[in-house]
């Protein structure tokens, strides 16, 4: 060791007396300091703030507005009548039965996640009878809900894909470019919604995908399109399943709302199993934030169909690799909850029918705003409310008209005009229905 | 009509499924293990009747059995029957994040109150760190990270994978089994001005081997010289020393030096909080209107990544934290543990000297927290494996957390039996 004691004293007298000395702080902000043990300028001093994540930033908006009347139709989480936050029984009794097992520890879960919670969510998007699941070809890894699985399934394709360009819906989720950008994709878009006719643009998105490079990957939303609630027909995914198996194009579902959407599971996971069913390769991110009310427990799971068993084994290992630096290993107690859940065949039952039941007061929503738009002769065409699936509705409704509602009516969505019906009731479906139509008579 | 694809020559017919395609990713080879996890895997697949895992960095009691601390579970009982578990914020539970700075800055720290400090939950230690490593490389992208030698294995991964490019820096002494401080502080020296630094708060992590607090402040001194950037990974608060208070001194000193520091929190082993994923990171920056500015940008790097981070482990964290009675019996738990292992090592040591070992055991009661490095080579390890079925990480890693009054003898056995001469 190299330091004397004379030195290091007159460190420390020189400590000292920078603690005596007054800081100076340049107003301007560039932090200069002349006590020698006073902080150097921050590394970090040229970053600027953030701007408002757009769908989050609608709730702390609201938050902050004192009005009675004030209607959060922002994000997408599935309120009751009551205008509550909702736990279901089915999870409420899966975490008693949890919290009383004292066998149960905390350790660290697998890279992979709970061995049990994989194989139950594969059979939950792929159906029990899968041949491909029977045959081992699918990898099913635990992620963080619906953004951690698209996270790591487009890493992996960053690094062991040969086409880095992934196509996605126009509009989708915000949050879809920025997850794909991150991971190192490119993006570009295929037309998806018609404002016209406020449903689906199918010419437009065959002629997108035809004109992609072979091989590209192509975002497909399973179904309860976020944020339009548009959904093809079975006939209209047949012909998208054509033209992506005949480009070789690689299909990467989001399945954000399996039994939400039309309140059957099965019914939902149609889209996906057409095109597991012919054999080809895809990728499928599940999320239980919306269909088991799971959302901060981030419970998710990322499916990856191969050709194989042995491609399928060596796929697994390799997402190992992705996961370990971002956080190791997933959080237990939402898939634990999951788990539960789906092993057991009275809660399982209870599940589809209270999971049927949120789906059915959506589709009551959307029956009462469209009776109410149409007893108030609200100017235009208001069938999509009752066309459009799942939990969300493009109003159509522009911007300007947006920032009417909220500013007079008190109303809270996202600018593009997405509401999410999951926020209405019986009782405030007539002040939404008010709104819109000043918005639509005031405002072009 | 048929297609054929440049690359792999895959003949398609429309009217037929593509059965005749082969895979997208027959190219993809099968990845390595990963060495520490990879560990308790081979282990759990060990029918032995003596089988002894000092691999991975878990608790166990002295029967060996992993431990769900009382605090926890009377926190859990608390919060079963939550009214909801919706999203957190993208930076997690305000009140989580407030308690775990209290813990690292001290309860009257003058940062906290100034609001000096951008910080957000994280996915545990692991989580906390990447999301700093994606920062480093987005707002500071001409830096490179300077890592101890050794360090934990996945701190490479992570920036790694962040593409932030990684230096070294001395840290482990073989021969004496201690700390290299000479040659650390010509590392910190001779490193260009404003370099980033990867240090571990406390216990590090295989060796055990901590500077001591007059090394840690001639250690601060050299960075303000120098102007570098410290960032802190504690991963052990409360296990190393069984106070910790104590546990965040390096931290506190560089704080008292001014140093703009970053810092990783888990709560994985000193709450016991492991598959919950809990931690937090933190980054001390000049004023409120930075540290404003600094967390919404972590936010940025979040969201694309989990969008929020899991709420039930952090509600359990403040739970805890934030009852006097519940934290105090954590505190007194948290003490037991590193009791404990403080009490192994001693036992451990007490064991092999007294089998006669000519070598020299004292670095296992100098080292502290959860790992001892024994100094064993690979080799000696795989005897230990194959002969006693004994596992542990090929570095000669131990984790006394796995050592017990019923396994210390038989481990000290097999480690002197490899160890002695020939």
């Amino acid at each position: 060791m190299k330091s004397s004691s004379s030195s290091r004293g007159d460190r420390r007298l020189s400590i000292l007396s920078g603690h005596l000395a007054p800081r100076t702080i340049d107003k301007e902000g560039s932090g200069i300091f002349c006590s020698p043990t006073s902080a150097a300028d921050s590394v970090f001093a040229n970053v600027v703030r953030a701007p408002e994540d757009p769908i989050l930033g609608v709730t702390i908006a609201y938050n902050k507005d004192p009005s009675p009347v004030k209607l959060n139709l922002g994000v997408g989480a599935y309120r009751t009548e009551e205008g509550k936050p909702l736990v279901l029984n089915v999870v409420r009794q899966a975490e008693k039965l949890l919290v009383n097992d004292r066998s149960r520890v905390k350790e660290y879960l697998p890279i992979v996640g709970l061995a049990d919670f994989n194989k139950l969510s594969a059979k939950l998007i792929l159906g029990a009878d899968s041949l491909a699941i029977l045959g081992n070809l699918v990898t099913t890894v635990q992620c963080l809900s619906g953004t951690g699985s698209l996270r790591v399934g487009a890493e992996f394709l960053a690094r062991h894909y040969y086409q880095r360009t992934i196509y996605i819906p126009n509009p989708t989720w915000g949050n879809h470019g920025k997850i794909f950008t991150l991971a190192g994709l490119t993006v570009k878009t295929y037309r998806y919604y018609d404002p016209v006719t406020r449903g689906l643009n199918i010419q437009g998105l065959l002629e997108d995908l035809g004109s992609a490079p072979s091989g590209a990957i192509v975002l497909l939303h399973a179904c309860a399109h976020n944020p339009t609630g548009v959904d093809p027909t079975l006939e209209q995914w047949e012909q998208i399943r054509r033209l992506i198996r005949s480009k070789s194009l690689l299909p990467f579902f989001d399945s954000a709302y399996q039994g939400f959407a039309s309140g059957s599971l099965d019914e939902d996971a149609r889209s996906v199993r057409m095109f597991v069913a012919d054999g080809g390769e895809c990728f499928i991110a599940q999320s239980y934030a919306k269909n088991m009310g799971l959302y901060g427990e981030r419970v998710g799971a990322l499916s990856i169909v191969c050709r194989t068993a042995d491609v399928a084994s060596r796929v697994e290992s390799q997402l190992k690799l992705v996961i370990r630096p971002m956080y190791s290993n997933p959080p237990i107690h939402g898939a634990s909850i999951v788990s539960t859940i789906l092993k057991d065949r009275n809660l399982y039952q209870e599940w589809t029918l209270e999971l049927k039941a949120m789906a059915d007061r959506i589709i009551t929503m959307r029956k009462q705003l469209f009776d109410a738009l149409r007893a108030r002769e609200t100017p235009g065409d208001w069938s999509h409310i009752i066309k459009q699936i799942g939990m969300f509705t493009f109003t159509g409704l522009n911007t300007k008209q947006v920032t009417f509602m909220t500013r007079e009516y008190h109303i809270y969505m996202t600018s593009d005009g997405r509401i999410s019906m999951a926020g209405l009731s019986s009782r405030t479906v007539p002040h939404l229905a008010d709104a819109i139509h000043a918005a639509v008579t005031t405002i072009a | 009509m048929a297609l054929r694809t440049p690359i792999t020559k895959r003949f398609i017919s429309s009217s037929h499924a593509s059965r005749s395609i082969s895979s997208w990713w027959k190219h993809v080879d099968p990845a390595p293990k990963d060495p520490i996890l990879g560990v308790t895997e081979a282990f759990l697949a060990d029918p032995h009747p003596d089988k002894v895992n000092v691999g991975v960095g878990a608790y166990r009691d002295d029967n060996g059995k992993p431990v769900v601390l009382d605090c926890v579970r009377e926190a859990e009982r608390r919060i079963a029957g939550n009214l909801n578990m919706e999203y957190l914020p993208m930076g997690g539970s305000n009140k989580m994040v407030e308690e775990t700075l209290k813990l690292a800055y001290g309860d009257d720290s003058d940062l906290i109150k100034d609001k000096r400090i951008a910080a957000i939950q994280a996915l545990s230690g692991t989580g906390a760190c990447r999301i700093f490593a994606d920062f480093q490389k987005r707002f500071s992208p001409d830096s490179q990270i300077y890592i101890p030698v050794p360090t934990w294995s996945n701190h490479h991964n992570i920036w790694r994978d962040a593409n932030v490019p990684q230096r070294t820096f001395h840290y482990y002494h073989p021969e004496s089994k201690g700390l290299d401080f000479a040659a650390l502080m010509d590392d910190v020296k001779n490193a260009p001005n404003g370099s980033f630094f990867l240090l571990h708060a406390c216990a590090h992590n295989p060796t055990g081997v901590d500077p001591t607090v007059e090394q840690w402040k001639e250690i601060s001194y050299q960075f303000k010289v120098k102007g570098h950037f410290a960032f802190f990974d504690m991963a052990y608060q409360g296990f190393a020393s069984g106070d910790p208070e104590r546990d965040a001194k390096s931290i506190r000193i560089f704080l008292e030096d001014g140093h703009l520091i970053g810092c990783s929190q888990s709560y994985a082993k000193n709450m016991g909080l492991y598959g919950q994923r809990v931690g937090c990171l933190s980054l001390v920056c000049e004023d409120e209107k930075q540290a404003v500015a600094v967390k919404s940008q972590l936010q940025q790097l979040a969201r694309p990544m989990y969008s929020n981070p899991p709420v039930h482990g952090a509600l359990i964290v403040s739970t805890i934290l934030g009852d006097p009675d519940l934290k105090q019996l954590w505190l007194k738990e948290v003490k037991g543990m590193a009791d404990r292992i403080i009490g192994m090592r001693t036992s451990l040591r007490e064991n092999i000297e007294k089998l006669g070992s000519t070598l020299s055991w004292e670095h296992i009661t100098n080292q502290i927290g959860m790992f001892c490095y024994s100094g064993m080579t690979p080799e000696q390890v795989d005897r230990l494996t194959k002969e006693f079925h004994i596992y542990m990480t090929r570095n000669g890693r131990i984790s006394m957390a796995g050592v017990t009054s019923g396994n210390v003898e038989y481990l000290a056995k097999a480690i002197h039996e490899v160890t002695k001469a020939a």
